[in-house]
């Protein structure tokens, strides 16, 4: 399959040394972001979300399990994605590959780190029972930015999930009847920037063109205070950052910060909202 | 909106393989379709066109299947000692010999005039059992050396050239841009400035996505003015 090509790749780093993209956005605009929850029945929350044209489908589910040995009082978090050839001639069937895994692993730090989970309160009885929760990613369409769709659906689909029915005595859940009680969710709700770099200028949200064309990456997942925390980070993709560009990168995460979360938790409130009624 | 309702003169029926289109011997089954005992069934997604007799399928969607003859942009993937191993977005293999191409090359070093991952206009010479034979002898054919590429559906690509070329003449005399339409569904782009690529870019995307519409040419020059007015 013929990739970006390399000439296209020149223009796109010509223009964006001007500041300018290909679909008139600036270098630190995201595309439309349109989020729905309660999509599916069986699970337990979930929720879809779109930037621009990716679309990404994320289900939670819960279920009883054992405690890791480690951690004996808390409960289990496991996030998985699978990137299907529907979305992108790119991905094949099969056993997860790189970037599935990598997606899942991302997903899973960033939430994992942030304690936006309280896992004590999944707690059943120590060191025997625990709550687990999965998260399942499913790309829809792939076009561009994975990533921050994926973490944005798994915000929305925790926040909109609700506790299913467990009889103690009879130690069987009842899915069918889930209970009003929400996961226990503290206030630290992490935000998921990445950051792309081609040759010396940087920008948010890629779509495919640029993302193929794209030679840097850095990952940032970063909870709220004064000022945000970075809880989660990983350098992506084949290009060295030097110190300066570094800096420049958190910078312009900063920059943005304020604006996205509250985009973003407006959004995640609004289609938990719409779900009930 | 209206008016595209009202410049279509007939609906063509649309068809998925293993439909039957007609029954009867007086038919013919053309390009796309095969003959079933009395039934002409279609073999590909796309409309139905009659002429006379013949029953035919214009495909809407699928693969670029390679013609001898055909004009199209492809990717280098690999080097050899006589040639160069290229990607043209078919299901077969093709492969550029050294000796088609209408200039001194150093053999020892041919990677310095293409090299992996290079674009390149060439011509299908011929397609045998081993694989698709490219040539770069012809009018405006090599390597491509600056401006864009862009990727549409190759079943689009008649609709972008229009009759005669009427249709990409349009688009190449508004824009002020050098344009390659490649069969395979590549389309390379180089205007004097990024905007005039852009510019170019957007109007095979208009012409692609409303192709079934009637009377394309002059909405398309309609649609150049109005970009250009903005």
């Amino acid at each position: 399959m013929i990739k970006t090509s390399n000439l296209t790749k020149n223009r796109i780093a010509e223009y964006l040394v001007h500041g300018k993209r290909f679909d008139n956005r600036k270098a630190d605009e995201f595309r439309d972001i349109v989020i729905e929850c309660g999509l599916s029945k069986k699970a337990e929350g979930s929720a879809r979300v779109k930037i621009g044209k990716t679309e990404v489908w994320v289900g939670v589910k819960m279920e009883i399990a054992e405690p890791y040995p480690d951690s004996p009082d808390k409960g289990n978090l496991m996030v998985t994605a699978e990137l299907l050839p529907m979305s992108n001639a790119k991905y094949e069937y099969g056993p997860p590959k790189f970037e599935a895994i990598e997606l899942g692993r991302l997903v899973d730090r960033g939430i994992r780190e942030s304690k936006y989970i309280d896992f004590e309160k999944l707690c059943i009885k120590e060191g025997e029972k625990v709550w687990g929760i999965m998260i399942d990613i499913y790309s829809i369409n792939d076009d561009g930015n994975l990533l921050d769709a994926a973490f944005i659906g798994a915000l929305a689909a925790l926040k909109e999930a609700k506790m299913p029915f467990y009889d103690e005595k009879e130690e069987k859940i009842y899915y069918e009847k889930p209970t009003k009680e929400k996961l226990p969710l503290t206030d630290n709700m992490p935000i998921n920037f990445s950051v792309h770099q081609i040759e010396d200028t940087i920008f948010f949200d890629p779509n495919t063109e640029e993302e193929a064309a794209a030679e840097g990456r850095l990952i940032l997942a970063m909870i709220p205070g004064n000022p945000p925390k970075i809880c989660s980070m990983q350098k992506g993709n084949t290009l060295q950052v030097s110190h300066e560009k570094f800096v420049e990168m958190l910078e312009f995460v900063d920059k943005k910060y304020k604006t996205f979360y509250s985009q973003i938790n407006k959004l995640i409130d609004e289609a938990v909202k719409k779900k009930k009624e | 909106m209206m008016q595209e309702k009202e410049t279509k003169k007939e609906e063509r029926e649309i068809v998925i393989p293993g439909e039957t289109i007609v029954s009867g011997e007086d038919y013919l089954p053309g390009e796309g379709t095969r003959r079933e005992k009395e039934e002409i069934i279609a073999e590909r997604y796309g409309l139905v066109e009659q002429s006379g007799k013949l029953v035919k399928v214009i495909p809407l969607s699928g693969v670029f299947i390679p013609r001898r003859g055909n004009v199209i942009i492809g990717q280098v993937i690999d080097i050899s000692f006589n040639g160069w191993m290229t990607d043209i977005n078919a299901p077969y293999s093709s492969f550029l010999p050294l000796m088609e191409v209408p200039r001194f090359i150093d053999k020892n070093n041919i990677s310095e005039f293409m090299d992996i991952g290079d674009f390149f206009s060439a011509k299908i010479f011929s397609i045998k059992q081993k694989g698709i034979d490219l040539t770069f002898d012809g009018k405006g054919l090599g390597k491509l050396e600056d401006g864009m590429i862009v990727f549409i559906n190759p079943n689009k690509v008649p609709r972008v050239i229009g009759k005669e070329g009427s249709m990409i003449k349009l688009i190449k005399d508004e824009t002020n841009c050098k344009i390659t339409v490649g069969q395979n569904g590549l389309v390379w782009i180089k205007g004097e400035k990024v905007e005039d690529e852009l510019f170019a870019k957007k109007a095979i995307m208009f012409v692609t996505e409303k192709s079934f519409v009637n009377g394309l040419t002059e909405k398309v020059q309609k649609f150049l003015q109005e970009e250009k007015e903005k």
